[in-house]
């Protein structure tokens, strides 16, 4: 064991360090500082900038553009965004599409779409939870049924991610109603959003977002070519998709960025002749917090160091997953605590521009409420926490 | 002790839940309100009888206490109406009761019949539970003052006709002594008004004031000794607030106890899921608890000396606050991504109850004035 990262790895930190210096616009910094609300050219101008640095895909292997970057470089590259202030990698066609193809699309397919993605050209939209299959995803009931050289697909999708602002979506369907179990009649296939038949309505969300989508296909007619892999397979093609998604959910440079600036702000609110951080109370939740944040860090670098076992092997994504999501969750209630009054006032205008001349709400305080709200998916997506625990559950009783 | 309700209370219950049965569908609550439906539900609540509730009988008041204020308070949370009630008629309500002759007369019956609407302007550190910063301060002037400063937050309401507040007239923030109520009417020369929305779909009032006069018949209770009457005031608005958000846990946990045993996945309703049915479980005996604060609280205000009032009143406020948060957690967590929606309704209440839980100080501000002790 040693302590220390290896001087290699110390100079790749400052290296990405360095290039955020360069090349993060200070406005969109200071917009995802302040949690503000991000649109799909904010997004697209920071990965303009990874794309020309061959980082926008740290996760493919390098013959599809990938960096070739061990994963303690990828947890680096990561954190060191975050903590720069940096929009994550948010897109599914990076996180979840793309290994998805490399894996198990064809050479037409692999060619066709991967640039597009690495270039952000074309966004893709995740079609895979439906009103009455959430937890329970392979009960899902859109259907695809094949018609000469096309599928015809009839369904309604739910949660799809910036599926407004999606060029295409990848969706699992239902092509053989009579599997012997739910899981076996599952294909997957790439739907172009601008097919007839195919509607796309934003959800209003509790913090004012819109970045959720129902999406109704209707006698969607979708090429055969566009099924990956083979059909009745999509179940396993999912699954490995969302092993992807996990990977990074830990968050911890986002988690440490949101932590120092609780500890920043509760020094600059005021509290009878001191501020806020004086209050022992305060800097005890805050300690505890930067404590729990240290165990997750440690146990993230555990995992990605040779030769580490976990007490039950094959749930460590679940345990990042769970502790994660649930240490945010309590960093952004803590930032409400410390924001008090000004997290009462709420506008739209302030979400977008950081301000609004009305409200009596400092900038640092505008969207604290909203992101703690916002927070609370982050327990519900990509497997609940109750199933992330039954996978644990499970894999120790077996 | 007693926690009993008479008839009558037991009337008034009925009454106010039939009344938000009606005023606030079920899926238009939180939604906010317009200028012209604002009305409609001041006007309602006036013939309800519930904005006299606690005034005297001789203003046209009910002459009612704290018990009533909480039941009404309860109800208003279930149906997240009532918008604007407790800051106008409890807290300005009682304030105005200690005003002269002239401003009760002016005041009470107006605000009794729905005619005026009353509220009360809060700076910063008084949202924090520390009233002895008012943000405000009042220079004398010939027989009356002068005020400047700031007050960022006018609760529930962008149209009062008067607006009470505490400034400084003499000695120095921290003091409890020195501090003086006014009356001020908010088209009056020197004040800028900023309207802004909030969290919970609400509107409120941001004030600045630039030297506005104050003659000495502005002035509530005695010049300078103001703390203790404010202080009485807050404690009776918390301890309606805690109510009111114990009526949104309640409801909380309602849909999510119905959303739960009519949601199916994995070929069982989720209620059938041991996991879920200890969240209810710890969710339900939350809200039992709350609820005796919230009584305790109401009982408090009415008939306990000052200091052991605030004690318990802290308490509430620490106890409720958390439990608010716990339950809109549990609520949002258990609906899953429905929970996270507009249209669903259970982030509406989560977002009241947000906003009730910083109101005059957090969970967290609360609980640091009960460890000081």
């Amino acid at each position: 064991m040693k302590f220390r990262f290896s001087a290699a790895d110390e100079a790749f930190r400052q290296e990405v360090r360095q290039f955020v210096r360069d090349n993060l616009d200070p406005a969109l910094k200071r917009k995802v500082e302040l949690g503000l609300r991000l649109e799909r050219a904010d997004y697209v101008a920071w990965y303009g900038k990874l794309e020309q640095r061959g980082w926008i895909t740290p996760g493919w292997p390098p013959e599809h553009g990938g960096p070739g970057w061990t994963h303690l470089q990828r947890y680096i590259f990561d954190e060191e965004t975050q903590l720069g202030g940096a929009p994550r990698i948010i897109t599914s066609g990076i996180n979840m599409l793309g290994p998805v193809l490399i894996a198990f699309g064809t050479a037409e397919q692999k060619a066709r779409y991967l640039p597009a993605i690495r270039r952000s050209e074309t966004w893709w939209g995740q079609g895979f939870s439906e009103p009455g299959s959430g937890s329970d995803l392979a009960s899902l009931r859109t259907t695809a049924v094949r018609e000469g050289d096309h599928y015809v697909v009839n369904g309604h999708k739910i949660w799809t991610s910036y599926a407004h602002v999606c060029e295409m979506l990848f969706c699992l369907v239902r092509t053989d109603p009579d599997a012997a179990k739910p899981q076996q009649g599952i294909s997957f296939l790439l739907i172009d959003a601008k097919t007839p038949g195919v509607t796309i309505r934003p959800i209003r969300m509790l913090d004012g977002g819109r970045d959720l989508n129902e999406v109704f296909l209707d006698n969607v007619r979708v090429p055969v070519g566009n099924l990956v892999g083979e059909e009745n397979k999509g179940w396993s093609y999912g699954k490995y998709l969302l092993g992807h998604e996990r990977t990074g959910i830990a968050g911890i440079g986002g988690c440490k960025q949101q932590l120092a600036r609780a500890r920043r702000l509760a020094a600059a609110q005021p509290l009878g002749e001191g501020c806020l951080l004086d209050d022992p109370a305060v800097r005890e939740r805050l300690a505890a917090l930067e404590t729990d944040l240290m165990a997750l860090e440690f146990t993230s670098l555990r995992i990605l160091s040779a030769n580490q076992s976990v007490r039950v092997p094959g749930v460590e994504a679940s345990i990042l997953k769970v502790r994660g999501t649930e240490l945010r969750q309590q960093i952004l209630d803590l930032l409400v605590d410390i924001a008090g009054p000004w997290a009462v006032p709420f506008s739209e205008e302030a979400m977008l521009e950081g301000f609004d001349d009305e409200s009596p709400t400092p900038e640092a305080f505008v969207a604290v409420a909203a992101n703690a709200l916002d927070a609370r998916k982050a327990s519900i997506y990509g497997g609940t926490n109750e199933v992330q625990r039954n996978v644990i559950a499970k894999v120790m009783s077996s | 002790m007693d926690f009993s309700l008479d008839e009558d209370q037991v009337a008034l219950r009925e009454a106010v839940r039939r009344y938000c049965e009606r005023s606030y569908p079920l899926q238009a609550r939180g939604d906010p309100e317009t200028p012209d439906l604002a009305r409609t539900h001041w006007q309602g609540l006036a013939e309800l009888g519930v904005l006299g509730m606690p005034i005297a009988e001789e203003w046209g008041g009910g002459g009612l206490g704290a018990t009533e204020v909480m039941l009404a308070s309860h109800e208003f949370g279930r149906a997240l109406g009532g918008v604007g009630f407790v800051p106008a008629v409890v807290l300005c309500g009682h304030l105005l009761g200690a005003g002269g002759e002239a401003l009760r007369r002016r005041w009470l019956s107006a605000l009794a019949a729905g005619e005026s609407r009353v509220s009360f302007a809060c700076g910063a550190a008084e949202m924090r539970g520390d009233l002895t910063r008012p943000g405000v301060v009042a220079s004398a002037d010939g027989d009356g003052f002068l005020l400047r400063g700031e007050k960022a937050f006018v609760l529930e309401h962008d149209d009062s006709d008067a607006v009470l507040l505490l400034a400084r007239t003499a000695g120095r923030d921290g003091d409890e002594t020195g501090l003086t109520l006014f009356l001020l009417e908010p088209n009056q020369a020197g004040i800028e008004r900023h309207v802004f929305t909030t969290l919970d779909g609400r509107r409120a009032m941001r004030l600045a004031l630039d030297g506005v006069a104050a003659p000495a018949q502005a002035v509530l209770g005695r010049p300078h000794e103001g703390h203790a009457l404010a202080r009485e005031g807050v404690d009776r608005a918390l301890a309606a607030w805690c109510s009111e958000a114990t009526g949104a846990i309640e409801a909380l946990f309602d849909q999510t106890l119905e959303y739960i045993k009519t949601r199916r996945q994995f070929g069982s309703a989720l209620i059938g899921f041991q996991a879920l049915q200890h969240r209810m479980a710890d969710l339900l005996m939350s809200l039992e608890l709350s609820r005796s604060m919230a009584c305790a609280a109401a009982m408090a205000v009415e008939e306990a000396p000052p200091a052991e009032r605030r004690r318990i009143v802290d308490a509430a406020k620490v106890f409720i606050g958390k439990a608010g948060r716990e339950a809109g957690h549990c609520a949002i967590q258990l609906h899953g991504g429905m929970g996270m929606t507009d249209e669903c309704r259970v982030g509406h209440y989560v977002k009241r109850l947000m906003v009730l839980d910083q109101y005059f100080g957090n969970a967290a501000d609360h609980l640091r004035r009960l460890a000081a002790i």
